[in-house]
């Protein structure tokens, strides 16, 4: 499997290791959140069967993290960015 | 006064250098190194900064800048390693801090990494064996980190097939003699 770095080009997937769902970016505003929704954040996840937005860290290149979009039924990966511009689009 | 002897990163008095099939491999004690980082919303006032310390741009994803007196490797988005001559830069972490100010964390590293130089025809077949970075396709000026024998090392390309320089992690320093020694066994 290759990843397409957005930096970087066509990367080995054996570089990067799995985090989990893109929505752990989502963190809960600790003055606000209420137990439920740190419950939400820490344990329920969609697993869908299709399209799923991941982090993928880059820890055997630049430890970069990634978003990457990655079909979990045929592994075609449709788009990777670099999480900090994920992040910092958010926060605007 | 402490009267003490420093030695290298593989724990000699001098810089080890071993040579086989034209390949030669030296261990590199002479090098100072400072790792800068732009700190948020700083971004562009640090690589303005970074040009007057550097006398041209850092560099962009996948590459060094290789000059002299001080030279740039790209780490990651807005990150940078600054390398120079111990023996003449020993306290380059304030250099860079003092022209960096409060636009980049700066923090010495000349003693977290090892540097190992491989020199002479040959170098490519040697570094196929030990990363699944196209070497071959590397120009003078690409760096890229890379894991090799499961360590993560900066690969700068100084010349394709006559010098590449290695930085890898001190304290692994012996493993990662024994893997690039190995490999020019093996590919030469």
């Amino acid at each position: 499997m290759i990843i397409h770095h957005p930096l970087l080009g066509p990367r080995d997937a054996s570089e990067f290791v799995y985090l989990g769902a893109a929505t752990l970016l989502d963190r809960p505003d600790p003055q606000t959140a209420t137990p439920d929704d740190w419950h939400a954040y820490a344990y329920l996840r969609d697993n869908p069967a299709g399209p799923h937005r991941e982090l993928w860290f880059h820890e055997g290149g630049d430890r970069s993290w990634l978003v990457v979009t990655r079909d979990t039924t045929t592994h075609e990966i449709t788009d990777v960015a670099l999480a900090r511009d994920v992040a910092l689009e958010r926060r605007k | 006064m402490h009267d003490l002897t420093a030695i290298t990163a593989l724990g000699g008095a001098e810089a080890r250098v071993d040579r086989h099939g034209g390949v030669t491999l030296a261990e590199n004690s002479d090098l100072a190194l400072s790792s800068v980082a732009a700190r948020l919303g700083q971004e562009e006032t640090c690589a303005e900064n970074l040009t007057r310390l550097l006398g041209a741009a850092p560099p962009a994803p996948g590459k060094a800048l290789l000059s002299d007196p001080l030279s740039a490797v790209w780490m990651g988005p807005d990150q940078w390693m600054i390398g120079a001559d111990y023996q003449a830069h020993e306290t380059l972490a304030q250099t860079c801090k003092d022209v960096l100010k409060s636009s980049a964390s700066v923090t010495e590293q000349s003693d977290a990494w090892v540097c190992f130089d491989l020199s002479g025809a040959g170098i490519q077949m040697v570094m196929e064996l030990l990363c699944n970075i196209d070497h071959r396709r590397m120009e003078p000026g690409d760096a890229t980190r890379t894991s090799i024998h499961h360590l993560g090392c900066f690969v700068v390309c100084g010349e394709p097939d006559a010098f590449v320089r290695i930085l890898g992690p001190r304290a692994s320093a012996g493993s990662l003699h024994h893997a690039l020694l190995t490999a020019m066994h093996s590919a030469l």
